[in-house]
Parts: C-alpha cells; structure tokens; sequence
C-alpha cells in the first residue's frame, strides 16, 4: 500500500514497487467498463475451438500464450473450416503482426528486468493499448492493469466456453459494435491536432482501400506506415 | 497437428509483444523516432476503427455495426464517458438486429 502517495505522510516510505502496485490497480480500475467483452468472446472462442478440434486445453493454452482474440477466432475458423494449419497460422500471425509497431510505441514504460518485460509485455492487446495513451503519453498502470483484468477474463472466459459453451451471444448485444466506438472514442482526442489528423485520415483510407484485397490483419500493419507524416515538419 | 497451430502462433505473438520491451528497452529514443511513435498512435487508432466497423475476411461488409458507430460517434461528440459511448453502439446494433 502507497500511503505517501496519498496523504501527507512523508514519501519517503512510499517504496517504487507500492507506486507501481497503486497505478497498476488504478489501470484495472479504467478496463472496468471493458469487463462483459472478454468474458463473453472468450466463451465463444472455447467452443469455437472445441469444435475446432483443438481440444480443451489447446483453447486454454492458445488463449493464455496469444491472448489476442481476432487472431485466435481466425485460426480456429480455417481449422474448423478444413482450411488446414498452414492457412491458419498465417493468417493468426498476420493478424497478430499489428503488435510489433504497439510494442515499439510502448518499449520505454516498461521497469526491471529484462525477463520481466517480457512477462509484462504480454499483456499488450489493443484495448490495453489504447487505453494507455489515452493522455497522450504511454501510461505503465494502466496497460498492466487493464491487461491483467483482460487476460483473467479471456483465458476464464475461455476455460468456460470449452465446457459450458456459449454464456450469450456477444454480436446479440451489440458487444461488436462497442469496439470501433470505443477506439473512436480514444481516436477523438488526437483529432484536435491538424498533423495527428491528417495521420489517422490516411491511415484510414490505406485500411479501407486494402481491406477487400489482402488477407485480414495486413490493412492494420500498412497502415501503421501513416505514422510517417509524423516525420514532416 | 493443432498444437503446431497452437505453438507457432503463440511463439510469434509472444515474440511480437516483447520485440519493443525486450530489445529497445528504456533506451532513449532519437527525436525523430520519437515523432513516429507519437503518431503511431492516431494511424493505429483510424485503422482499428474501420477495420472493426466494416472489416471482413478480404471484404467490406456493412452490417449493423455501422449504424453503432453513428451513434456512437454522437455519443463521443457529445463527450459522453467511454463507457456511455460502448453502451450506445452496442444498444443500437442490438435493437436493429431485434426489428
């Protein structure tokens, strides 16, 4: 417990390891609202991949290492599909490939050793992610703390739908719909800047113009290069 | 043959993850990549935003998740907390996929 931090006690004994502990629960605080979403998706993913043949535990297993929903339901779709194991893991890794530049962005937050990045690290997802920077610069609590209460939810949520199947449907209550609003949501801040503007319009026009052409996952990736404009001066 | 599927996967997005943390670490970074990294932010964001909104497997599907994101615009437009605006979108796919 941080009790410097929040009275006026000396700081002093306020140790790095409380700060951190008090920020990271400041960051679960924020994912609250997130909570319904992988809880429900995760069910779904564990009897998609059940039907999938991945058994279980592989549903399980994958959600706890990749602990990336779109690239999961894409592998256990091809799988389930006959579309083969090749076609699945491309397509996952494609999708998943959109973490290399979130991971670049986000390299300086992360403390201590290099085994601990890389433990910490893991818990980068989109939602995780945006909120983050939701104050303009990367924020360690909460990508840790809304990372946490997201993977518990999706690997549980997981672990329910390979035995009890599906708790809802998810797209019944809209839940797909919430997702674009919300990372519009983190968007609408940046707008106010004509450069970050002009970024997020043609990195959104290289996702719509690619997105009927390439395989799912690469219209993100190309995008990403629309941070270029951040170069001009 | 799943546990391949499984394995590769998992190893690659573990990979992914870590690239930034594990290899740049809390070096400084120069000015310039500085700059690409701000932006990174806003190109990410537009492109989850139209991929979640009308994104399909190699296509451009507009279905109910674009009248959410109308209203849920409105709603963020208004400055309704992120919550308010999650529950609009997702209330107004889900009262068109009932009718």
């Amino acid at each position: 417990m941080c009790v410097g931090a929040a009275s006026a006690a000396p700081t002093a004994i306020c140790s790095v390891e409380a700060m951190e502990s008090s920020r990271i629960r400041d960051g679960v605080r924020a994912g609250l609202p997130l909570v319904l979403a992988p809880l429900l998706f995760g069910a779904g993913f564990g009897l998609l991949a059940v039907d999938a043949g991945m058994g279980s535990l592989g549903a399980v297993v994958m959600s706890a290492t990749t602990f990336a929903g779109s690239a999961q339901f894409a592998a256990a779709t091809i799988l389930k599909d006959g579309g083969g194991i090749l076609a699945a893991t491309v397509a996952a890794i494609l999708l998943n490939a959109r973490y290399v530049p979130q991971s670049l962005a986000v390299a300086s937050i992360f403390p201590g050793s290099r085994l601990r990045r890389l433990v910490e690290s893991q818990l980068i997802v989109d939602e995780s992610w945006a909120l983050a920077g939701r104050s303009g610069r990367f924020d360690y609590g909460i990508l840790v703390g809304v990372g946490i209460l997201l993977y518990v939810l999706w690997v549980g949520g997981t672990a329910i739908g390979t035995v009890v199947g599906d708790l809802l449907d998810p797209e019944a209550i809209g839940l797909d719909a919430a997702f674009p609003a919300l990372f519009l949501a983190l968007l609408a801040p940046y707008l106010l800047s004509r450069r970050a503007l002009a970024t997020a319009l043609v990195a959104g026009a290289i996702t719509l113009a690619l997105l009927p052409f390439t395989p799912p996952g690469v219209p993100i990736v190309a995008a990403s290069l629309a941070c270029l404009l951040g170069l001009r001066r | 043959m799943t546990w391949l599927v499984i394995g590769i996967v998992g190893a690659a997005t573990i990979a992914f993850k870590a690239s930034g943390p594990v290899l740049l670490g809390r070096r400084e970074l120069p000015a310039r990549a500085l700059a690409l990294v701000e932006a990174l932010a806003p190109a990410m964001l537009a492109a989850l935003v139209v991929t979640q909104t009308v994104g399909g497997d190699r296509a451009i599907v507009l279905d109910e998740r674009l009248a959410g994101i109308v209203t849920g615009g409105a709603a963020v437009w208004l400055r309704a907390p992120l919550v308010v605006v999650m529950i609009v979108a997702a209330a107004t796919a889900a009262l068109i996929r009932l009718f």
